[in-house]
């Protein structure tokens, strides 16, 4: 499915109009419209409507029957509860029922219609799809055009093919004379013989070359129906977009996670442990080498050099994703966070389970950076974090007995910490009246990164 | 088979191959013998069935689940094998950790080291051996930590008491401390007492029992 593009599509239809028209109801001005592919759409189209009708139509009405009993043969009393109960039945069947016929119409269009047609995001869990049947306009429009699809539209559609079929009888009308020896009804009056069936024929001739045309009327009239109802409108299409982008936009974070995962795995179990066993190495060297020798000097120098170098490249390692949070997860993480901070802290972590990687890393980097906040800004003598899975969300809550007023405005790394934990979809809260204590609060939801299916 | 039997049995569990070579190294250069070097938790436990070494030095973090396999296989070893000494290496410090080794056996023939301290081959070849005489070792750095938290007593000391402190809980004899801070051993032993009666612990010259008694003051949770 191409993802919504409105304003392009919109903008660039006059241009394109001229050359090739998008839709059945723009290519009925061409003359050549009854010679056109557009024709063979429309009448595709149509006969794809019947099948749809049917099997909406036919079970719907199997319910109704009852109701339609009852209204029949019932006193005034039934037939008012009988008409209560259809109108029960449809509120509480439709709204499911529509959005399948939605999808399958949202199809069909492109038959007659060849802009696309700008869709809601599908909904993130069956709760929410469900409830969005009942609340979301969008999907009473749906509903809506369930409701003319076995209402009006086969009436319309029964009209139509009324019309054609009249014109084809007229028009074979001499044919339809000559091979009986009765008086042949033609819809619009009787003829016994050819001669009288003639100026029928004439009729029906006169009459044929609109048939394409009532064909690509129907059909574009009823394309340009199901596009009103069931193309999402500019709100839903922002809407659309903005759930993209951010769904786009926590893809970008996991994937970012997982990078730094990976780069973290291969430094430690490549690089680290080489190092450790080179500089393992130059050790045992020292210790076969004369003391004063120039050689001695030389690979105590190049130990030493090694043993930073070892220094760094932990540090470098800790900073893209600390191993200990890989290993053991976020309690662990954030214990061995406390225990190097500056001032004490009280971890109190009861979590039910590990939280999902990309979760973890956020939380992590929550209380760290905070933690430094609290060093650095606070003057606090000491400090407290706690870790709860409160519902579906991931609480992290980091305070401090220090002097408050702490601000994001003034780019104490609240700002980066913000926009950390709305790329996690999470809620950030900061209490830091002037004189302490300061309590910083994140929830982030605790679901599993999907990778969006389509 | 003699000149085997009368140097210390190792077996080494470390998944990096070359880290474990280099172990393996270290070890038969300082007078171990190392009958057995594996990859993994699970070749540890069997090869310490096997070989019976008088101690194991395991990474903690080993296939196939690269967290802590190495340390539950080194807990299990210290209920199997009272008398086995163990020493524990950890890529950070964890105090989890620490706490479970310092609890088995009553403390003692224990070690928890950072990996980073086998390049120090020297001293590491010490530690070893004073675990395998029967000693605690922590690593400086957990030590650090813990006196980091501060709390009351401890607060009262000195700066030179803290830090001889710091290297009482990492296992250092008296005069290994003197020659640490280049000070007479005397002077180290009126330090040692006078920390051991603010912090009110019994006083003692057995340097573990002395180990022992400073790591469980400071692991206590603080208020």
């Amino acid at each position: 499915m191409a993802s919504p593009e409105p304003s392009v599509a919109s903008a660039a239809a006059p241009h394109t109009a001229p050359a090739e028209p998008e839709t059945v109801l723009a290519a009925l001005s061409r003359p050549n419209f009854a010679f056109g592919r557009w024709l063979w759409r429309s009448l595709a189209y149509l006969l794809g409507t019947v099948p749809v009708v049917l099997a909406v139509g036919v079970p719907l009405g199997v319910l109704a029957l009852p109701c339609a009993a009852l209204a029949a043969d019932g006193s005034g009393l039934e037939r008012a509860g009988a008409a209560l109960l259809a109108v029960a039945l449809a509120l509480a069947c439709g709204p499911l029922l529509s959005a399948p016929v939605a999808m399958v119409e949202r199809w069909r269009l492109r038959l007659v219609d060849a802009r696309p047609v700008p869709r809601r995001p599908p909904a993130e869990s069956p709760g929410r799809w469900l409830r969005s049947r009942y609340a979301d306009p969008a999907a009473w429009r749906e509903s809506a055009d369930l409701a003319l699809l076995v209402t009006v539209v086969p009436v319309l559609y029964t009209a139509v093919a009324v019309v054609l079929l009249l014109i084809g009888v007229l028009v074979a009308a001499p044919a339809l004379v000559a091979g009986s020896d009765r008086p042949v009804s033609l819809g619009i009056g009787t003829a016994s013989t050819v001669g009288q069936a003639i100026p029928y024929a004439l009729v029906g001739l006169l009459a044929a070359p609109a048939a394409p045309w009532l064909v690509g009327l129907l059909a574009g009239g009823h394309g340009a129906l199901t596009r009103a109802l069931l193309a999402a409108g500019p709100d839903e299409r922002l809407r659309a977009e903005l759930v993209e982008v951010s769904r786009s936009r926590a893809r970008l974070a996991a994937a970012f996670e997982a990078e730094r995962r990976r780069i973290e795995r291969d430094l430690h179990d490549g690089a680290q442990q080489r190092l450790v066993s080179l500089t393992l190495q130059l050790g045992l060297a020292r210790l076969d080498l004369p003391p004063d020798s120039p050689a001695a000097h030389s690979v105590a120098s190049a130990h030493r050099q090694a043993k930073e170098l070892m220094v760094e490249l932990r540090a470098l390692i800790h900073d893209i994703r600390p191993q200990v949070l890989t290993d053991r997860g976020l309690a662990t993480a954030v214990e061995e966070l406390a225990d190097r901070a500056g001032v004490p802290v009280t971890v109190d972590a009861a979590l039910p389970a590990r939280p999902p990687a990309h979760l973890e890393a956020t939380a992590w980097f929550v209380v760290a950076e905070a933690l430094t906040n609290v060093a650095r800004h606070s003057d606090a003598t000491r400090a407290t974090v706690r870790l709860r899975r409160r519902g579906d969300a991931l609480l992290v809550e980091v305070g401090d007995d220090g002097r408050g007023g702490a601000e994001p405005a003034r780019g104490s790394g609240l700002t980066g910490l913000a926009d950390r934990v709305a790329v996690a979809d999470g809620r950030m809260f900061l209490s830091s009246p002037v004189g302490g204590p300061t309590l910083l609060s994140v929830e982030l939801p605790w679901t599993p990164y999907e990778p969006p299916s389509g | 088979m003699d000149p085997v039997r009368t140097a210390v049995r190792v077996v080494v569990a470390e998944d990096d191959v070359l880290l474990r070579e280099g172990l393996a190294g270290l070890l038969v250069r300082f007078g171990f013998a190392v009958p057995a070097a594996v990859g993994d938790a699970d070749a540890l436990l069997v090869a310490v069935a096997e070989h019976r070494p008088d101690l194991v030095l395991t990474d903690v973090r080993m296939p196939p689940g690269h967290t802590d396999e190495g340390l539950r296989a080194a807990l299990r070893l210290r209920r199997e094998h009272p008398d086995l000494a163990v020493v524990v290496l950890s890529q950070y410090v964890e105090h989890g950790a620490a706490a479970d080794l310092l609890d088995s056996g009553a403390g003692r023939r224990v070690g928890y080291l950072l990996k980073d301290r086998v390049v120090d081959v020297e001293e590491f070849a010490g530690a070893l051996r004073r675990v395998v005489d029967g000693g605690t070792v922590v690593d400086p750095e957990v030590v650090r930590q813990l006196l980091r938290r501060q709390r009351d007593p401890i607060d009262r000391l000195s700066a030179r008491e803290r830090e001889v402190l710091a290297l009482v809980a990492e296992g250092r004899s008296n005069s290994a401390i003197a020659r640490e801070l280049v000070v007479s051993e005397a002077a180290v032993g009126k330090h040692v007492g006078n920390i051991l009666a603010k912090l009110d612990l019994p006083p003692t010259d057995d340097a573990n029992r002395r180990v022992l008694a400073v790591l469980a003051y400071l692991r206590q949770p603080g208020d």
